[in-house]
């Protein structure tokens, strides 16, 4: 990363210090009684009844909900700091005035969430190991995918919300777009229990791709509808076209 | 003369259909106060934009120090200060971190840094607020804090939008007296106002805008001479009577400007023109004698008046 983006990452970080707390909950609280909640509870029924077919149901959505917080981390970080930072706390037309270009600001907000996500996913696929959801090398190998599932939401997201007048549309879009997307992307069941007709939309949501991806690498049997590198190669490309348009859409707002 | 620090020519803006600045010419010298005097959406701040390489020129040339911003925005940045127009500190962060963060941006050292902010509290008389939050600063406090800001890599060119828009009079002229601190160091200024009475207190040489253009330049005291009168007559006649006298007023002086509320007269002597109106009988409710200011330049030059 060139070093005008490290510089937007350390700004970053000095702001995170001063707002950590508010995230803690949505960080780490929430994912933490999804799972105890989903898997201790709803899992007894499941793994009595019919299974996942994939394995133990804790097992099946723990490296499942790290794709999902991943996510959901990711659009909480792309969307209302980034129109804040265009109309209303204008800090980013501030870092313009200094040597910092407008792809510095994208990049630096891409790294500095990044940094989140590893720390972020590290300490609640630990939580996972403690509750006995997933052995430690597993827990590990998927925050890799399910950190590349939160970059390939944040990038494009970033990008759209460059364009924006206000934040009407967000509330829409977390509602109607990202809650949909994290209770049927196959991240609680399996997608083959939805009606074949639906399965084709869940193939085109990108959080499916990543939840496959970080179960494969968490050693759940895999699914039988892609391999493992389609679902890597969606995400990079969307992580980098995301990241592409976000540049360009943050030069055109803010240079103009 | 110096090689100036920014040379304009021709320079515009559009942003879409509307043509922001219309093929301006100006240059700035090192060590010069330069303002940028006319009423709101004259095309000042789009000015201010192109020279702190942030918006791109529509068309024409502009060269900051020799530079072309289109290619060497970066390199023109680092070497800027920038206070604009609406304060956009982190309101988040402390005093200190605010100029802490943006040290970091121009890619300053950190020890470096927490020299010069312990010196610009000081000079923006912020020092015992340096552990405190941003947001319960008074306004003047905040605008000290962004002139701040702007000077902590030691910028080689100050740019100042609107400075004292919205500040109470006290806050002003503490603001002024900083202002005129880094001009009598040897800073040099760059400001845009719609106050006359900042143009005239802090620029050296400003150019008066309006509709996009240039319409007259020179230093205050050279623009009053060359476009007014050494001194104005104001005189108030009952409402509704004004245009009925004005043209019993005329030839007073060396010419009058009939405004809504009151008539002008541009006159070298006041006393001989309030003379001159009661021999022709007239009466008027109030009268008041004045030095010309470059508000009547710009009434003159526009046929309008500066503040809405």
């Amino acid at each position: 990363m060139a070093a005008p983006a490290l510089r937007v990452v350390e700004a970053n970080a000095r702001f995170y210090r001063h707002t950590w707390r508010g995230s803690v909950i949505s960080s780490f609280a929430v994912p933490f009684f999804t799972l105890l909640a989903m898997g201790g509870g709803l899992g007894r029924l499941v793994d009595q009844g019919a299974g996942t077919g994939r394995g133990a149901y804790l097992g099946f959505i723990a490296p499942a909900l790290l794709a999902a917080t991943a996510m959901m981390t990711a659009a909480g970080e792309s969307t209302y700091p980034v129109v804040a930072g265009i109309k209303w706390t204008k800090n980013y037309h501030a870092a313009l005035a200094t040597p910092i270009r407008p792809p510095d600001l994208v990049n630096g907000l891409i790294g500095f969430l990044g940094i989140r996500l590893i720390f972020n996913l590290a300490v609640y696929a630990g939580i996972m190991v403690l509750l006995d959801a997933m052995e430690v090398g597993p827990a590990l190998a998927a925050v890799g995918p399910a950190v590349l599932t939160g970059v390939a939401f944040a990038t494009p997201i970033a990008a759209w919300c460059a364009t924006l007048d206000d934040d009407r549309a967000l509330s829409s879009f977390f509602r109607f777009g990202l809650m949909p997307m994290f209770l049927f992307s196959g991240t609680f069941f399996p997608v083959d229990q939805l009606p074949s007709f639906l399965q084709p939309i869940v193939f085109l949501s990108p959080l499916w791709h990543g939840v496959e991806l970080a179960r494969g690498a968490a050693g759940v049997p895999e699914s039988p509808h892609f391999p493992w590198w389609v679902h890597t190669l969606v995400l990079v490309a969307l992580a980098v076209v995301g990241l592409f348009l976000a540049g360009r859409n943050f030069t055109k707002r803010l240079h103009t | 003369m110096a090689e100036p620090l920014v040379i304009a020519t021709n320079l515009s803006k559009k942003f879409g259909d509307f043509q922001a600045v219309d093929g301006i010419d100006f240059q700035i010298a090192p060590g010069e106060a330069f303002g940028f005097l006319g009423p709101n959406g004259a095309g000042k701040t789009s000015t201010m934009k192109m020279i702190a390489a942030t918006s791109p020129v529509t068309s024409g040339t502009l060269s900051v120090f020799g530079l072309d911003p289109a290619t060497a925005g970066p390199a023109i940045r680092a070497r800027l200060g920038v206070v604009p127009q609406e304060d956009n500190l982190d309101t988040e962060l402390t005093v200190e971190e605010n100029l802490f963060i943006y040290g970091r941006y121009f890619d300053l050292p950190r020890a470096e840094i927490r020299q010069r902010i312990d010196e610009l509290l000081a000079f923006a008389q912020l020092a015992d607020r340096k552990k405190s939050k941003v947001d319960p600063l008074s306004g003047g406090m905040k605008r000290r804090l962004t002139i701040a800001r702007g000077l902590i890599n030691r910028p080689e060119i100050l740019i100042l939008d609107e400075p004292t828009t919205g500040l109470d009079p006290q806050a002003r002229h503490l603001l002024w007296d900083r202002l005129y601190r880094l001009k009598r160091d040897g800073a040099t200024l760059v400001i845009t106002t719609h106050y006359m009475d900042e143009a005239e207190q802090l620029c050296d040489r400003l150019v008066i805008m309006d509709k996009g253009k240039i319409v007259g330049e020179g230093s205050p005291r050279s623009l009053i001479q060359e476009h007014s009168t050494r001194e104005v007559v104001e005189l108030r006649f009952p409402a509704g009577e004004q245009e009925l006298v004005a043209s019993r007023i005329e030839g007073i002086g060396s010419r009058i400007e009939v405004l809504p509320d009151r008539i002008l007269v541009y006159a070298d002597e006041a006393e001989k023109a309030i003379e001159e109106v009661h021999n022709r009988g007239l009466e008027p409710e109030m009268i008041l004698a004045r030095r010309s200011t470059l508000e009547d330049v710009f009434l003159h030059l526009t046929g309008r008046s500066l503040v809405d």
